[in-house]
């Protein structure tokens, strides 16, 4: 059995940054990028289902984004991917979740696992859009925020539970092969070793173009894209009126808040 | 293509109130002649009409289908049946879990312009143009949809006015297309307490987030909490790691502060999932050592500092 696990390499920004000449972005010498963390669960998810089974299951990773990703591929690898794809091409540039989720498809065909994994959302964007989108270009059953999940190699449909609004959950039962995107606390994502990692750094990451997935120029960038970045501003700042002074002085502050709603207190 | 489509949600024999905030984000959509459309699915849709007849409504769309819960493949092909034979500009749904679970495969299957947690929503020179936040909310992304005559937006609750008036629409009652589902149902689940407190009723309350670092400092504010009578909470990352019971996590998928006067947020970052359960609240304090974390946004008090000093102080006030 094979997981095929999508996961995208996010970006937070430094403290002071500044948008792009263009206005459609922010400086890319401020974006600090790292795994999406969403992505760590689902990863996680699909290596344990690996360790757990009797039968051999393959778990492979794929990113779509320029080199600068395969950090965060290798950080997969060390965790327990066995395979790494990274898909890029100059046209992918400005793609939208729609976009992206369509370059997944486009892969998950050529590997044809038994699930594709995705993150609820990614921490930058936040869009909680991709892979529901790249079920439905693969027309597979799909569900999204899983917070547990039983799926045995080989079976033909899986059972989740999905997380929604104010502390409900619903079971469901799906069948295979499905996308599900999978929700922060599922699991406790491990730690890479330092040896995984450094055997991690030696595993060949396979690079792929829109070509070798029959996907063209016009599948992706503005074109494939369900929407575009006009321009991106930054908001008001927050209005919090801060308290200044030393620590025993704000420890002052807050203790008169604090007594000033018990005096108000019924 | 005219007109503006919502798609209602329910839950458990209840409309959720999501469903009248899209109505209302509706009327500043809609052009002259534009008729205002609410599509509500369930297996006795009749009982959800009622709340739905709003001003501003023009048509309610009830569509009697098998299945009484939400189902991803029901609703996301009611939807394209809908919008392939009414063609609509706009397509409202709620930013929602069972949103996330069909509205991006429904933009993707029609090629629909699409966006997602939409704050603000506006025609500019007749363009519709989204607002969203970006990188953990830290920016403010303007989108538009070139090439796309319909557009499905998935608003962000509690941003949008439900309309106060009522009104008078005419009720349309439609057959389904054919359905077949590839996932069930099997029944909802209430996430057990842990313990007995209901933060929904807590009038003070002191919520600690991912800056507390280990699970050992959780009982230093524990005592914190008792001592200056407040309830103690927390954000989603001490929850998911066991450190305090799912029972006091505040946020969209925990539970809403919704009785809470006073709430001091220490080292909660501020992720809109959080703010979406406490940022109604009279008087938050935030306490956070990151003066951009996104929690000051919505605090009326900061204090950028150390939690571990600022609470060691703030324990010789009492």
């Amino acid at each position: 059995m094979k997981i095929l696990v999508a996961v995208k390499q996010v970006a937070a920004l430094d403290e002071d940054f500044t948008i792009r000449a263009d206005g459609r972005d922010v400086d890319e010498e401020f974006l600090l990028r790292d795994l999406n963390e969403w992505d760590d669960y689902s990863l996680e998810e699909a290596v344990k289902i690996k360790e757990a089974a009797s039968q051999p299951v393959e778990v492979v990773v794929i990113t779509v984004a320029p080199e600068h990703a395969d950090e965060a591929l290798r950080k997969c690898l060390a965790k327990g991917a066995d395979r790494a794809i990274r898909v890029w091409d100059e046209a992918v540039e400005g793609s939208d979740p729609i976009a992206i989720a369509r370059v997944i498809a486009a892969a998950a065909r050529r590997e044809s696992p038994a699930m594709l994994f995705a993150g609820v959302q990614s921490s930058d964007q936040a869009f909680a859009s991709t892979g529901v989108a790249a079920a439905a270009f693969l027309e597979w059953p799909h569900a999204a925020v899983v917070t547990s999940l039983k799926l045995s190699p080989g079976a033909q449909s899986a059972v989740f539970r999905r997380e929604l609004e104010g502390g409900l959950l619903e079971e469901v039962e799906i069948h295979c092969p499905a996308v599900l995107t999978i929700q922060l606390g599922i699991n406790t994502p491990r730690y890479a070793s330092l040896r995984s990692i450094k055997q991690a750094a030696a595993k060949p990451i396979e690079v792929k173009s829109l070509s070798d997935l029959g996907l063209n120029t016009a599948d992706v960038g503005e074109a494939g894209s369900a929407s575009r970045v006009r321009r991106m501003v930054i908001p008001d700042k927050g209005r919090a009126q801060l308290i200044e002074g030393d620590v025993a002085a704000q420890a002052r502050r807050l203790a008169e808040i604090i007594r000033e709603f018990q005096g108000s207190a019924p | 293509m005219s007109g503006v489509l919502i798609m209602a949600e329910q839950r458990r024999g209840e409309l959720r109130p999501v469903s009248l905030e899209l109505i209302g984000a509706a009327q500043a959509l809609r052009r002259s002649g534009d008729s205002v459309a609410v599509a509500i699915l369930a297996s006795s849709p009749n009982q959800f009409i009622e709340p739905l007849k709003l001003a501003g409504v023009d048509e309610i769309v009830a569509i009697k289908v098998e299945s009484a819960e939400f189902d991803p493949d029901t609703f996301e092909a009611v939807a394209a049946a809908l919008i392939t034979e009414r063609a609509p500009d706009v397509v409202l749904v709620a930013h929602s879990v069972d949103s996330f679970g069909y509205a991006p495969a429904l933009a993707a299957r029609l090629g629909l312009g699409f966006a997602s947690d939409v704050f603000k929503v506006e025609r500019i020179e007749g363009e519709l143009i989204a607002t969203r936040g970006g990188y953990g909310q830290k920016v403010n992304v303007e989108v538009d949809f070139p090439g796309h005559s319909t557009v499905l937006l998935a608003l962000r609750a509690n941003v949008f006015k439900p309309p106060e008036q009522a009104g008078s629409p005419r009720i349309t009652e439609i057959a389904p297309p054919p359905l077949s589902s590839r996932s069930v149902g099997r029944g909802f689940i209430e996430l057990a307490g842990g313990d007995d407190v209901d933060m929904t009723q807590a009038e003070f309350i002191l919520t600690i987030g991912r800056g507390i670092g280990e699970e050992s400092n959780v009982a230093q504010f524990k005592e914190l909490a008792d001592v200056v009578g407040a309830t103690l909470g927390c954000s989603r990352p001490i929850a998911d790691a066991g450190w305090l019971p799912k029972s006091r996590q505040v946020g969209q998928s925990g539970k809403t502060a919704g009785a809470c006067k006073l709430y001091i947020a220490m080292g909660v970052s501020g992720a809109i999932q959080h703010l979406a359960g406490m940022k109604h609240v009279a008087t938050i304090v935030a306490v956070n050592s990151d003066a951009g974390a996104s929690i000051f946004g919505v605090a009326k008090y900061g204090i950028v500092g150390d939690i571990f000093e600022i609470a060691e102080e703030l324990r010789r006030n009492f």
